[in-house]
């Protein structure tokens, strides 16, 4: 039987086959019945997307209205799941945290996106520099939102972080068990304001060099490490062996410094910045997610100190 | 009165988060204790109801029975923190569009700029170094600041307000903290942003930034006032000037420290170790604004002036 269809279908290849109308095309039974079915099935994988095999594949969990599919949606999500599954009521008011950790680390990201962006066209030398700036500034396309974009995020963002240790200050959310993602917070605040002080310098512009020679002319002074601090000339300090020298690559701001402070300020410590932000983002997590609005406490409830 | 003078200072691009923390920062101090004042009102009326305190949700914010304690985080605080990503990035759009970063003439040694000034965080340090040496003021100041910060919590050893504004339970804190942050930091920077001019000299706001001005000061070491001039004694009587400030200083602090019944049992829970450290952190904090008046009112240049370091 199999046989003799075979050899059917090789010396006749259109011919009909049975009485529902399937055919024999290059040897394989063709159903038109079938055929619209599955494009019946193909149509409506447009009108039903969530249904289809490549959307399960991508997504893992259904997004409907369930409390259960809520929580799997934010839990399963690789840049969600930082966040808990459920947070205290009145916390995602603004008047609490008044959103300026969260718009820190968003200003952070625009930074980092549109810092690379900066980077295609910048060289950090003397010759280079501040050319560049000049040609971002009148002929890269959008070069001149960009320049602009990335150094009004950066002003945004030392004032932002600002606010932010000021809210956490008030409300007191420093205290146990949050003691030590206070310190990860100050680390990361003094490395906002390195990170905005290094990228001042490469314009290369009169601006930038007077700022960072006003800046590190201070590390001079440095006690015992510096040649004009105190005790300075007795540790054997001279402006070719002190910190300064070591900051800038030299005693005065030129070529040296302009790539150390590109190094600094494109890699190094944007790298130790997302560190301590991963660090400070588990913290909040392990610490039991976000201090309040907590439940006021009285003077009489005060529990004993146990050392 | 020179308008073009202070509009001039006033509209530079890169001065514009400083005009901006005239606002912001004044806003969010009330906004932050308004709140506090309302948790401390809600405070008093459960202290005094003691029946009513046990059954309360110890919260300003409304809650009845039956209402979940938790949210789902979908769609409750994603929609918030889209909703923030939205109008930053809008303001963020308009404030790059309508004004241009600064980029002034290329770099030149040999030609200073006047007044020649670090980015505006920097200022109130910049602002230091009228008073102080630069150890102290562009070193060792950072410095203290930075371990300040990072041991508040270690040495705030009260218990309340953790998690909730409040201004009654946490006075002390409080006050300290908007001292430093709002007075000592955010203050300076607004003096060093929109007074100081030329030669760093001071331009009361809408007076005209003249390049050759020249203020005839002279400062003075405390110990030529009192007429000491051989080196030993010199830096004796200073010793003594910087220990007798320290012993007033480190006094005064204790008796804030010891002020109320509260704050003498919160001092009760703090170590031998804390209470140094707290001691040390609020004294150094009292020399700045005691040495900026002796500048200020007695042209008073050093008090402590040795072979090695002067202060
Ligand atoms: C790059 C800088 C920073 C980023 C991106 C950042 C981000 C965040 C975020 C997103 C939160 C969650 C709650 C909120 O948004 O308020 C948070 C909480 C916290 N942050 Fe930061 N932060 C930064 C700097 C700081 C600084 C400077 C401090 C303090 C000196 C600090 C101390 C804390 C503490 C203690 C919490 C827990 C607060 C609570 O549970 O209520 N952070 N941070």
């Amino acid at each position: 039987m199999e046989a003799s269809k075979k050899a059917a279908a090789k010396s006749a290849p259109l011919a009909t086959n049975g009485s529902n109308g399937s055919r024999q095309l290059l040897g394989v039974t063709v159903d038109p019945q079938e055929i619209k079915q599955k494009a019946l099935m193909d149509l409506n994988a447009i009108k039903q997307p969530t249904k289809t095999e490549v959307y399960k594949s991508i997504f893992r969990v259904k997004h409907d209205q369930t409390a259960r599919s809520r929580t799997l949606g934010v839990l399963s999500n690789v840049f969600l799941h930082l966040h808990p599954a459920r947070v205290n009521r009145d916390a995602v008011r603004f008047s609490f945290t008044w959103g300026m950790g969260g718009i820190s680390f968003y200003l952070f990201w625009v930074l980092t996106w549109t810092g690379v962006l900066l980077m295609f066209y910048y060289h950090p030398t003397k010759v280079q520099a501040f050319r560049d700036i000049l040609y971002l500034e009148h002929d890269v396309p959008f070069g001149k939102l960009l320049r602009n974009m990335h150094r009004w995020a950066a002003h945004a963002m030392v004032l932002t972080v600002q606010l932010h240790m000021f809210r956490v200050f008030l409300t007191g959310s420093y205290k146990k068990p949050r003691q030590f993602n206070w310190s990860v917070g100050v680390i990361l605040l003094v490395l906002t304001l390195l990170l905005s002080f290094t990228g001042y310098l490469l314009p290369d512009d009169q601006l930038g060099f007077w700022a960072v020679t006003v800046g590190t002319n201070m590390a001079r002074a440095t006690p015992m490490l510096g040649h004009e601090g105190p005790f300075g000339p007795q540790f054997g300090m001279t402006p070719f062996n002190d910190v300064r020298f070591a900051l800038l690559g030299g005693s005065i701001v030129d070529a040296n410094a302009l790539l150390r402070a590109y190094i600094w300020h494109c890699i190094a410590i944007p790298g130790f910045a997302a560190t301590f932000m991963i660090v400070h983002f588990w913290r909040v997590r392990k610490d039991g997610g976000i201090s309040g609005p907590n439940r006021i406490m009285l003077e009489s409830e005060i529990k004993p100190l146990r050392r | 009165m020179d308008w073009h003078q202070l509009w001039t200072i006033i509209s530079l691009p890169d001065n514009i988060p400083i005009v901006g923390m005239i606002f912001i920062i004044p806003f969010f101090t009330w906004f932050g204790l308004r709140q506090g004042f309302a948790n401390d009102r809600l405070l008093e009326k459960l202290e005094g109801d003691p029946k009513l305190a046990r059954a309360h949700h110890r919260k300003t914010q409304p809650f009845q029975k039956g209402w979940a304690r938790e949210l789902p985080v979908w769609p409750y605080l994603l929609r918030m923190e889209f909703l923030a990503v939205v109008i930053v990035t809008f303001i963020l759009m308009v404030w790059s569009i309508t004004l241009d970063a600064p980029l002034e003439e290329p770099a030149n040694p040999s030609l200073t700029m006047n007044p020649s000034k670090a980015p505006w965080y920097f200022l109130g340090l910049q602002e230091m170094l009228v008073y102080f040496d630069p150890w102290i003021a562009g070193v060792v100041m950072p410095t203290l600041i930075i371990i300040g910060l990072i041991v508040i919590p270690y040495i705030d050893e009260n218990p309340l307000g953790n998690g909730y504004y409040t201004y009654k339970q946490r006075k002390f804190a409080i006050w300290t903290f908007i001292f430093g942050f709002i007075i000592l930091w955010c203050s300076m920077i607004v003096i060093g942003t929109l007074i100081r001019g030329p030669g760093w000299m001071w331009f009361w706001p809408g007076m005209t930034w003249d390049h050759n001005r020249l203020i005839f000061e002279i400062n003075r070491d405390l110990h030529e006032i009192i007429g000491i001039t051989s080196q030993p004694w010199i830096g004796i009587f200073g010793g003594l000037v910087v220990g007798g400030f320290v012993t007033v200083a480190g006094y005064a602090c204790h008796r804030l420290i010891v002020a109320t019944e509260f704050t003498r049992r919160i001092l009760g829970r703090m170590s031998l170790l804390q209470y140094a450290i707290l001691q040390a952190l609020l004294i150094i904090m009292l020399a700045l604004p005691v040495k900026i008046l002796a500048r200020l009112l007695f042209r008073i240049k050093y008090v402590w002036v040795t072979p090695w370091f002067n202060v």
